[in-house]
């Protein structure tokens, strides 16, 4: 199992070809309060850098895009009850999608947690 | 400071930045056909403003207008009694501007207004959530056709025959851009409405349905029967309503099983005003609030726990998500709103129902009097305030001779439908609480002279 990051601030943690994807804890922190999360319905065909899913806050509303191409096997039901689930657990139950990987080659390109970080850092 | 006008050597060298040899270049791209090449042939270079007004009095004196005339005509646009105190209201300062407030929560006795607007709004088209309105009912039509695609994700319209032909025209244009497949024909002059057919048409790619109710040609289609069939589907309907206050006598859409209501608000308040500045309605149900366009006012309460009101879910909206909003509606039809609303809450429930009741009377009796025409034959077999009459002839011209004779008797369908030959004998009259029984008297006997 592993966890990759992009420069657009998503998560993606890896098993086999099945991936799960959010947005990181810094993500939100930029955002700030969620009133709504929309995600993609199972069966959704994404390519790598599409469109996936969408956030608002109370003053703005920002794309997440997909790190990878793939088939999505399930949204993420409880965000759309309850979309402060992003801002308390961004990297845990604030999940967005999951999905099957068309091809982990794209993984190559993805930020390993501590390159995140440091990328991060360098935004200050 | 002074305004100083352009000289020679300031165009000359703004010109030379762009590289235009001329001013009359940067119209290259208008034909030149389309240009004009001198002064307007037979207008006067100028007169003093004594001369202009009386010639223009003198023009409009040659006008047959609305209020001068038995009055029938309609087709989307209808001539009701506006009390005096709607126009004293809308013409206070606080309230006087056609345009929606860009820093909308200073001014709490607008958007106080505008929640009313869209409380009536929801409630008078039977839907969970009302905006704060749009320019008029044909573009409010296109946005509900639009956001039906944002929401099925689909690409196939299927419009039902009795939909304002200028509604159509305003929906088959915009979906040039969106390439949606747009699937309408004119109606025939018959009773039935093509439900069966309508029905039969909807697929699973079908995005959307848009059924007028009343139609066109005050016809009552059978919404609930559409509604299931398109939801079978996965489909949405999308209702236009042209006459609201037909909604205090029949059922509402969103009660019929709508999905998105749309309308013309003009009847209530506005007038009819030459064509516009018209309102547009537009309701929908909550779970779809995030994908309807325009503003949309909400209660909430200010920081000393007041009750307030706030301009809510802008980020669907274009100042805020760019070119990813739902409609490039940034705005509302502010005033016609609150001429709808003031107009509205001095009828009440009560009011607007005893005033639906009065239209249908009128036009029970109308439609009566006129089927008893030789030569007239009702078509309808249900309507509110309008319907259509089918006459031996041309309608056009019989409408141009009785205007002759001083009875303004409707919409000949040949106007809206000029390549339908078919429908040249039909003739739409709309009759409301303004109409008398005298002017009723007037139509039946100047038709009756005309087709003896």
């Amino acid at each position: 199992m592993a966890r990759y990051f992009t420069e657009e601030h998503e998560w993606i943690e890896v098993e086999g070809d099945t991936a799960t994807i959010g947005i990181t804890e810094f993500a939100q922190s930029q955002l700030g309060d969620l009133v709504f999360v929309e995600v993609p319905t199972a069966g959704t065909e994404l390519t790598k850098g599409a469109e996936a899913a969408v956030v608002e806050s109370v003053k703005a509303a920002s794309d997440v895009y997909s790190p990878v191409s793939g088939t999505v096997t399930e949204g993420n039901s409880a965000l759309e009850d309850d979309p402060s689930l992003v801002n308390s657990a961004a990297e845990g139950e604030g999940w967005f999608y999951k999905l099957t990987i068309a091809d982990t080659g794209e993984l190559d390109g993805l930020m390993d947690e501590a390159a995140y970080k440091e990328f991060v850092a360098g935004l200050d | 400071m002074r305004y100083l006008p352009l000289t020679d050597t300031d165009r000359t060298a703004m010109l030379g930045v762009i590289g235009a040899p001329s001013v009359d270049a940067l119209f290259s791209d208008v034909p030149e056909a389309a240009r004009l090449g001198g002064p307007i042939e037979g207008l006067a270079s100028h007169a003093s403003e004594l001369a202009v007004e009386r010639h223009m009095t003198r023009l409009a004196a040659k006008n047959l207008s609305a209020g001068e005339a038995p009055f029938f005509l309609g087709a989307g646009a209808y001539r009701h009694h506006i009390p005096a105190s709607v126009d004293h209201l809308i013409q206070r300062g606080e309230f006087l501007t056609a345009y929606t407030p860009y820093q909308p929560e200073i001014a709490q006795g607008t958007l106080q207004t505008l929640f009313e607007f869209q409380s009536q709004v929801a409630r008078l088209l039977g839907c969970d959530v009302a905006n704060a309105s749009m320019y008029d009912g044909s573009t409010a039509s296109w946005e509900a056709v639009v956001m039906a695609r944002r929401i099925t994700k689909r690409g196939r319209v299927l419009i039902a025959d009795g939909l304002h032909p200028h509604y159509v025209s305003t929906i088959t244009t915009m979906a040039r851009f969106t390439r949606d497949a747009i699937q309408y024909a004119a109606p025939r002059l018959e009773a039935g409405c093509g439900e069966e057919a309508l029905i039969a048409a909807i697929d699973g790619e079908t995005s959307c349905v848009v059924v007028q109710y009343p139609d066109i040609l005050g016809r009552l289609p059978d919404l609930a029967a559409i509604a299931e069939a398109a939801h079978a589907n996965g489909a949405l309907l999308v209702a236009v309503v042209t006459e609201p206050v037909a909604l205090g006598a029949i059922r509402s859409p969103g009660e019929l099983g709508a999905d998105i209501v749309v309308g013309e608000g003009q009847s209530l308040g506005v007038g009819l005003q030459f064509g516009g500045p018209y309102l547009g309605l537009f309701a929908t149900r909550e779970k779809f609030v995030r994908q309807m366009p325009g503003r949309l006012c909400g209660e909430t309460v200010d920081a000393a726990g007041k009750r307030s009101f706030v301009l809510t879910l802008s980020t669907r909206e274009q100042h805020i998500r760019r070119e990813k909003a739902t409609s490039n509606i940034c705005t509302n039809s502010g005033l016609c709103a609150l001429a709808f609303t003031i107009h509205l809450t001095l009828l009440g429930e009560k009011g607007l129902r005893a005033l639906a009741a009065e239209n249908h009377r009128l036009a029970c009796l109308a439609a009566d009097k006129l089927a008893a025409i030789p030569g007239v034959e009702l078509v309808n077999r249900s309507f509110f305030n309008e319907f259509a009459v089918r006459i031996e002839g041309d309608a056009r011209q019989i409408v141009r001779d009785l205007a002759a004779k001083g009875v303004l008797a409707g919409v000949g369908l040949g106007r809206l439908y000029p390549d339908q030959p078919e429908l040249a004998g039909g003739l739409l009259v709309a009759v409301t609480e303004t109409t008398t029984e005298d002017d009723i008297n007037a139509l039946v006997a100047g038709l009756q002279e005309l087709l003896a």
